[in-house]
């Protein structure tokens, strides 16, 4: 069994570089400029009344 | 009985065998529970699954043979599981509110059990939180996830067998959960009472609920997917990890309902509270986040104030949160470290709850008079209010000297209601007022004034519960830790409970108007379908009529 040094090792090394990438690569993505068109539609897309399956 | 046949005559051929085979092997599986487990409460768990499925082939035999439905039915949406789930929810409501409230009275007067082991308090409570979480909780979640999925990918449901075992399974697993409790059965783990054979159940409903899922998205119209999807399938993912791993146990013999789990001391607590924060998480708080990220917008008429902003509170919220259940274990065997990590995690959780709140009400901003118009918009709003209050109170309360006063006391039950009664069940009312009308293809509510009177109960009802708690929360805290000069403690234990029965009798008569809110909920509910079959009757006899009109000229 790991013990409590090796735990607090972990996720002071591996844990925070996870929790900081993990941040970085949801703000990039949300604010990457060509996803601005995207997300724009998305959030309109619910308006709009259609209401039957597009195929 | 109208409506089942009904349903069974949409099913093709194949779903018609399907339905055929699985109530089948349910029959086999009940019959055998119950000859294994005569005399103990799994027997009788049989008999009940028995019959269950024999209720179900009688009713599928019945229509096996009606036609076909013809291919036009691919051209909508597939609805009827949404507006079964819709009524069974508002069922477990009723249901789940009511026993609340007796148990609420029952604190008041401790006599009330009739000297009954069934009425007894550890019996009915959990009978109280299964009922409202996972009875109305759950089967509104899923009513309304397939509501929503199908609008926001544009494709239809991939099959029409599943979706109605979802709903037949989920609502079997609850059924026999509440009467496990009144038995006596019980794994004695919040949230995850019910036993080994009732939580393996779960996981085939479940994955049979995620493969929907999955099976929709692959047919959606638009590469990106709505953000309230994404809050769907947390809410789904993860609580088949929660329950699987916190459910970990062996029975102990295929006889019986009682089982051992695989976790024992300090490691069992805190499983338990991994998966009992990450049920508040993930049932109490994704899952209605996706309902709110799409019943909100759409009904006030306008997009999500930041659509950036939702998808940034999506992965705060599955991040963080999966860290935070060791704030229930402060001050226990649990090392320190962990607790502050809890401790840690839980007050970041304020960030990603925060933005999700304020991105609610600042998509309102500008609809003030619809808000004021309209009551189940209105719903929708106060529920984000509470969501923004109870969570600033969670990450408060999980400080571990702030829970030294909360923890054991009513303060918990005040904080657990601010989230149950003001966030989730009005964003459900909220969301069922908004779909009931588009389900059933009606011009609105039977009443809109009814809907305004649930309004107001329900906000009265949230508002005294939530305050006689906290007050009551505080004092019992406060006594409990006043000492005497002499060095010793000021109150007895007797002494805290005179001074909270008050405020006990100020919860139950909460509780009542909150009670009284959803069963004239039931009845506008009930009168809007009506209107709808009425004037579907009406319109078909207009269409009968319409071609004898048109022979007369030519007569
Ligand atoms: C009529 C409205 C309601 C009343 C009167 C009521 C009453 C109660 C009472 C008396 C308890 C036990 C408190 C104790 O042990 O001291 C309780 C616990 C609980 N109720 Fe309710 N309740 C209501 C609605 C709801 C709703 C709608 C939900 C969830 C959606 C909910 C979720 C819970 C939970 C999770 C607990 C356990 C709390 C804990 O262990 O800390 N309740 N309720
Ligand atoms: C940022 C969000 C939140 C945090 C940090 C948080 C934190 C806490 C803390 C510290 C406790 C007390 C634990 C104890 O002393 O035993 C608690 C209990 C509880 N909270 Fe929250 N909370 C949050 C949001 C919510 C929401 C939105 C709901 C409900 C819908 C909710 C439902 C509950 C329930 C049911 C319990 C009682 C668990 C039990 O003891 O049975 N919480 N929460």
């Amino acid at each position: 069994m790991p013990d409590h040094d090796t735990a607090v090792w972990l996720s002071k090394s591996y844990g925070l570089v996870y929790l900081v990438a993990l941040s970085l690569g949801v703000l990039l993505y949300v604010y990457w400029p060509a996803n601005r068109k995207r997300f724009d539609q998305a959030a309109e897309s619910i308006i709009r009344y259609e209401d039957r399956p597009w195929r | 009985m109208q409506v089942v046949a009904d349903v069974i005559a949409q099913f093709t051929g194949a779903e018609r065998r399907g339905a055929f085979f699985i109530a089948l092997a349910t029959a086999l599986l009940g019959l055998a529970m119950a000859v294994t487990g005569n005399g103990d409460s799994f027997g009788a768990h049989g008999a009940l699954v028995l019959a269950a499925s024999i209720i179900t082939i009688f009713c599928l035999i019945r229509s096996f043979d009606k036609p076909e439905p013809s291919s036009e039915r691919l051209q909508s949406y597939y609805d009827e599981p949404t507006k079964a789930g819709i009524v069974l929810a508002m069922a477990w409501a009723v249901l789940g509110l009511f026993v609340g409230d007796w148990v609420a009275w029952l604190l008041v007067y401790p006599d009330l059990t009739f000297d009954a082991a069934w009425a007894s308090f550890g019996r009915i409570r959990p009978v109280h939180t299964t009922g409202v979480i996972f009875g109305f909780g759950g089967n509104a979640l899923i009513a309304t996830s397939f509501y929503v999925l199908q609008r926001t990918t544009r494709a239809r449901l991939p099959d029409q067998l599943s979706p109605w075992f979802v709903l037949w399974g989920y609502n079997l697993f609850c059924v026999i959960a509440v009467t496990g409790y009144l038995m006596g059965v019980t794994q004695s783990k919040e949230y995850a009472e019910p036993e080994w054979y009732a939580d393996i159940w779960l996981v085939v409903v479940w994955v049979t609920y995620f493969a929907i899922y999955l099976r929709t998205l692959v047919r959606r119209k638009e590469p990106h997917i709505y953000v309230a999807n994404w809050y769907y399938m947390a809410f789904i993912l993860v609580v088949a990890i929660l329950h699987i791993v916190n459910n970990l146990a062996v029975p102990i013999s295929f006889g019986s309902a009682k089982s051992y789990s695989a976790f024992s001391g300090v490691q069992d607590a805190m499983t338990q509270w991994w998966y009992g924060h990450n049920a508040v998480a993930f049932f109490l708080t994704a899952g209605f986040l996706g309902m709110m990220y799409y019943y909100l917008p759409k009904r006030a008429g306008r997009p999500i104030y930041s659509y950036r902003m939702s998808i940034i509170s999506f992965w705060g919220i599955t991040f963080f949160y999966m860290w935070a259940g060791s704030h229930h274990l402060h001050y226990t065997a649990l090392p320190q470290w962990v607790q502050s990590l809890g401790m840690t995690f839980s007050v970041m959780l304020l960030v990603p709850s925060w933005a999700s709140a304020g991105n609610a009400l600042l998509t309102l901003n500008g609809a003030w008079d619809k808000v004021r118009d309209d009551a189940t918009l209105r719903f929708m709003m106060v529920a984000a209010v509470f969501y923004g209050l109870s969570t600033f109170e969670g990450s408060f309360m999980a400080i571990r000297s702030v829970n030294s006063l909360s923890h054991y006391t009513d303060w918990t039950i005040g904080h657990v209601h601010a989230g149950a009664l003001g966030w989730v069940a009005m964003i459900t009312f909220g969301a069922i007022y908004a779909s009931v009308p588009w389900l059933w293809k009606t011009r609105g509510m039977y009443s809109a004034r009814l809907v305004e009177a649930h309004f107001w109960l329900a906000v009265a009802g949230t508002v005294i519960y939530v305050f006689a708690m906290w007050n009551s929360g505080i004092i019992q805290g406060l006594m409990w830790r006043t000492y005497t000069e002499g060095g010793t403690l000021a109150y007895t234990f007797t002494d805290s409970l005179v001074a909270m029965r008050p405020y006990y009798m100020a919860r139950a008569i909460g509780g009542l108007f909150f009670l009284i809110g959803a069963l004239i909920g039931c009845y506008n509910i009930w009168m809007t379908i009506r209107m709808a079959r009425v004037s579907a009757t009406n319109t078909a006899a207009d269409l009968q009529d319409a071609p004898v009109a048109a022979l007369q000229p030519g007569e």
